[in-house]
């Protein structure tokens, strides 16, 4: 392999992923102009980067945005912090999985919107019940990272901590934590992923503040940049926080092997 | 010394893989273990490494019962098992844990060297082959220093050449402590070439059919007439643990021979 092909490929792969997206908006944003359409129902980019910097300059955008990122924060931590205790423990005793494991998976059958009049009845409109229903679409796909990444341990590798007479929490530390990561890691990316879907749904069920109460005022009021601005700042937040994800593990997982990372991918 | 007095094992589910089991092997001894598939090696190396119980007799060790995983008693399996998370050097260092990080740091060198992977400390487990891996194994269970050492079918998985490297190579290691060695091998020229005494098992239920004292002194040519006739023996026990028919036991060519496993 020579050099020249893989440095090119390095910054055109990207670029290549650009160009779609990229000729479609422009591409809009010449039709309008040329007077092709209006654009009301479909704002041009310079609209909604408009909205944008109107709502950035007003001050808005930042409390929408902290407001959800808060929501998402906070269910993000309460869903994981449950998850990854009832995974872990559902996956070191059998017995407690015994016990628990058939009525979480019964519990996740029920789709998770489900959940929203009861948790408005429980806990209230505001904040309580959106970051609760937050947590449990967290903790779903965490909790289930985490069982099965601890029962596929390789029997192999535990021996070889047995041989070394390691204790049990010296087991843990040195043997099933590592061993468990790159999944662990996975299910996160996965929980964080349902934060941001449930997030919506929470801020749909009455809230005067937040990405999704954009969403829908733009509905009610008419303006569809504000919608397009609000999706925009979504994707934004939710590519952002998921690369801080894997910013945060890569040194712990550069053992791996890593197929996409070998081809200069992801 | 390790003595092994009537272990038997019976699994949960009815097979009784090893029976009566009983022998003595002096400190510093070679030993290898040969014999059909599925008569009970594995099973009884696991006995003595404390990882599996034996459902009775006993395991001792300089006295002391044997029935957890011991500080004195290192394995290596068929597969290298090194932890992929963590560079070679620590692979190696894996069961000095309690050592200062200084004094691990130089034994982990020494036996770097030792092995001649010194330039692969950094790297990672998956960056060796079959053999490099396979000798980071044997660095870790030896680093330890363990008196009794056990290897099951360590070099079955590797190419011929390879396997006879590291075979030689074993032995040199071996100079240094002379820890006993337990060997499980389906190789006949493995076990001529490392033994002091082979045991030969036969199966259902796994139990000791003979033993040979290989009387050769090291290093041992592997192309000398001595060193074949040796070869010719362990053969001839095995075809007898397998019930084959070998009516003259100086035969130089018994049909089975090459594939009683
Ligand atoms: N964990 C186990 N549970 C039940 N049977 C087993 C188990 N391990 C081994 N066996 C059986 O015990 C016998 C001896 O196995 P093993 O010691 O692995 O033989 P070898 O290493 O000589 O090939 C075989 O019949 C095998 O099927
Ligand atoms: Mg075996």
């Amino acid at each position: 392999m020579s050099r020249a092909p893989s440095r090119l490929s390095r910054y055109a792969r990207p670029l290549l992923g650009l160009a779609l997206p990229l000729t479609l908006a422009l591409g809009w944003e010449l039709a309008v102009w040329l007077g092709w359409s209006n654009g009301r129902l479909v704002p041009p980019p310079s609209r909604v980067f408009a909205t944008i910097v109107e709502l950035a300059r007003s001050g808005e955008l930042t409390r929408h945005i902290a407001a959800t990122l808060y929501r998402v924060g906070l269910g993000f931590v309460l869903g994981v912090v449950a998850g990854t205790l009832l995974g872990a423990i559902a996956g070191y005793w059998s017995l407690a999985r015994r016990l628990l494991d058939p009525t979480i998976q019964a519990l996740r059958a029920i789709p998770s919107i489900a959940w929203v009049p009861l948790f408005i009845l429980w806990l209230g409109i505001f904040e309580t019940s959106k970051i609760a229903l937050i947590a449990v679409g967290v903790f779903f796909p965490v909790y289930l990272g985490v069982m099965g990444a601890i029962l596929s341990v390789d029997r192999k590798i535990v021996e070889v901590g047995r041989i070394f007479r390691l204790s049990g929490p010296a087991m843990i530390r040195r043997i099933l934590l590592p061993a468990v990561l790159p999944a662990y890691v996975v299910s996160l990316r996965v929980g964080l992923g349902l934060g941001w879907m449930f997030v919506v749904a929470a801020e749909f069920m009455g809230a005067s503040e937040g990405l999704g109460y954009l969403l829908i005022d733009g509905q009610q009021l008419g303006k569809p940049a504000q919608i397009v601005a609000a999706i925009v700042i979504f994707a934004i937040l939710g590519k952002l926080t998921d690369w801080l994800i894997e910013i945060a593990t890569v040194p712990l997982l550069r053992w791996q092997d890593a197929f996409g990372r070998e081809r200069g991918g992801a | 010394m390790l003595a092994l007095e009537r272990v038997s094992k019976t699994y949960p589910n009815g097979v009784e893989a090893l029976a009566r089991f009983s022998a003595a092997i002096k400190q510093g001894e070679i030993v290898a273990i040969i014999g059909g598939s599925g008569c009970g090696k594995s099973t009884l190396l696991r006995a003595i490494a404390g990882l599996d119980r034996a459902s009775s007799g006993t395991v001792t060790l300089d006295d002391e019962a044997i029935s957890s995983p011991h500080a004195k008693i290192g394995i290596i399996f068929q597969e290298p098992r090194l932890l992929p998370w963590l560079s070679v050097a620590d692979n190696i260092g894996f069961g000095l844990a309690d050592l200062p990080a200084a004094e691990r740091r130089g034994k982990v060198a020494r036996a770097l060297e030792r092995v001649g992977l010194a330039d692969k400390a950094d790297a990672w487990p998956r960056e060796l082959s079959g053999g490099q891996a396979q000798r980071v194994a044997i660095a870790r269970a030896l680093v330890p220093q363990p008196e009794v050492l056990l290897l099951d079918e360590p070099f079955s998985a590797l190419d011929a050449f390879t396997r006879r490297d590291l075979q030689d190579h074993l032995l040199d290691l071996w100079a240094d402590t002379r820890p006993t060695l337990i060997l499980v091998t389906h190789d006949v020229d493995e076990a001529v070439v490392l033994a002091d005494r082979v045991l030969v098992m036969r199966p259902r239920p796994g139990r000791l059919f003979d033993q040979i004292e290989i009387n050769l002194a090291r290093p041992r040519d592997r192309n000398s007439p001595l060193f074949d006739s040796f070869k010719r023996n362990v053969l001839t026990s095995l075809d007898r643990s397998l019930d084959r028919n070998v009516p003259d036991r100086d035969a130089t060519q018994g049909p089975g021979q090459a594939m009683w496993w």
